[in-house]
């Protein structure tokens, strides 16, 4: 047995059952500050349940996560305040412009005024290439401008852990070039991504893991 | 602003439906104000976490540092503020039009003032049960009703009692009673329930 590494997020015999069906079963994971973590499957190979799962939404059916060797059960938030999870939905508000969602967002998460993150709102709009449109009601947005808005949220607060379920899917070729950027410098800085991906997602010396490489036994 | 157009509504369809005799009308006042109220404080009650359970916001809530449980009483307080206060102001207009006799308009307002706040908080539970099913409504109205009861026998209670000149005190202290111990209860409740929809 070894010691928990101090930093790292750790899931250990992880068996994910959903209804009757077993989705997974003794799946280890684990991620130092500055790794990424490539989950990749079939569909319904349970990559999204792994992602809610690592974020603390699904309680695991056998098998414990470990952020920093403490149990993730025991303290569910102090886990969920230190993570972006971003999944199949964007949570943007129609009637709101894209400033609008990104700044209620920003001020819920980091607690911070109006004034002191404006700089930071505009910063990660600019980023995402929507800075000319920040001032549009989401409403109007096409679905992979939307997805832009959701990955500014990851850049306007700062958080160690990233949890992306499929953040490729609508975006251009462009915005997945930023993305991998924007994954790069967050790994850069210490940070931690797990990622489940389709098609491919260049990021540089990443961990991989496989879900479902023999069918799911229901 | 389509709650009070329903409650209207529906106070106004009794008239039409059991004669306009005043008498009548004056003794089923109470009863079916109060009675339209619940119905109409349900009605906009299954998209209270609904749109945040489908667009991704419930997940991106609980990550907030906020707990859940403010996010839920703050939950309630808005459907309050966007129903019951609106009912609330709207009941005195629809007691004359029941021919509701004038001694019992106070009572009236401070019933509907303290009963309906229990209303959103006991209601946002059901929704919170029922956010994770389809077409949940049904379901959540049954949740629901039932526990609507203590508010709508005690509301009507205080305005009956003002009417024979006992005066509500009583039946509005039972109703204030209600209210506190919703009032910490329900949002931890309603939390409980969103964590577990999570899933």
């Amino acid at each position: 047995m070894r010691a928990p590494a101090t930093l790292s997020f750790t899931g250990k015999n992880l068996t994910c059952t959903r209804g009757d069906t077993t989705v997974f079963t003794d799946l280890d994971f684990d991620v130092d500050p500055g790794e990424a973590l490539i989950v990749r499957g079939v569909n319904g190979s349970g990559k999204s349940s792994l992602l809610r799962m690592a974020a603390g939404f699904l309680a695991p059916t056998e098998g414990e996560l470990r952020r920093e060797g403490d149990l993730i059960a025991k303290d569910p938030e102090n886990h969920f305040t230190r993570l972006h999870y971003l999944g199949h939905l964007n949570a943007l508000k129609p009637a709101f412009t894209v400033l609008e969602n990104l700044e209620f967002w920003r001020r819920l998460f980091s607690g911070s005024t109006r004034s002191t993150g404006i700089k930071t709102d505009a910063r990660a709009l600019d980023r995402l290439g929507l800075s000319a449109i920040a001032d549009m009601p989401t409403h109007y947005l096409s679905a992979g401008q939307r997805r832009r808005l959701a990955l500014a949220r990851l850049l306007a607060v700062a958080r160690p852990l990233w949890l992306l379920d499929e953040p490729t899917s609508s975006l251009d070729d462009a915005g997945s070039e930023t993305l991998v950027q924007l994954i790069s410098e967050h790994l850069s800085t210490g940070g931690m991504v797990i990622a489940a991906v389709h098609g491919e997602l260049a990021v540089p010396d990443c961990k991989t893991i496989v879900l479902g490489s023999e069918p799911p036994v229901s | 602003m389509l709650v009070v157009v329903f409650f209207v509504l529906t106070v106004t369809l009794f008239p039409l439906g059991v004669g306009p005799e005043a008498s009548v009308l004056r003794r089923i006042a109470p009863g079916v104000i109060w009675v339209s109220a619940l119905l109409a404080a349900m009605l906009s009650l299954d998209r209270l976490f609904q749109v945040d359970f489908e667009d991704g916001s419930l997940d991106q809530l609980a990550l907030a540092p906020l707990p859940l449980e403010l996010v839920a009483a703050a939950k309630c307080l808005a459907h309050w503020l966007s129903t019951g206060l609106p009912l609330l102001v709207i009941s005195p207009l629809l007691g004359i039009l029941l021919n509701l006799s004038g001694e019992a308009y106070g009572t009236l307002l401070l019933a509907m003032a303290i009963g309906t706040p229990s209303l959103s908080l006991v209601g946002a539970i059901g929704a919170a049960l029922t956010v994770g099913i389809r077409r949940g409504g049904v379901l959540l109205s049954l949740l629901v009703l039932p526990l609507y009861i203590p508010v709508l026998i005690f509301g009507v209670g205080a305005i009956d009692a003002a009417l024979v000149g006992l005066g509500g005190n009583a039946h509005l202290l039972v109703l204030a009673a209600i209210l506190l111990i919703a009032l910490p209860l329900a949002p931890w409740a309603v939390a409980g329930a969103l964590r577990l929809n999570l899933e």
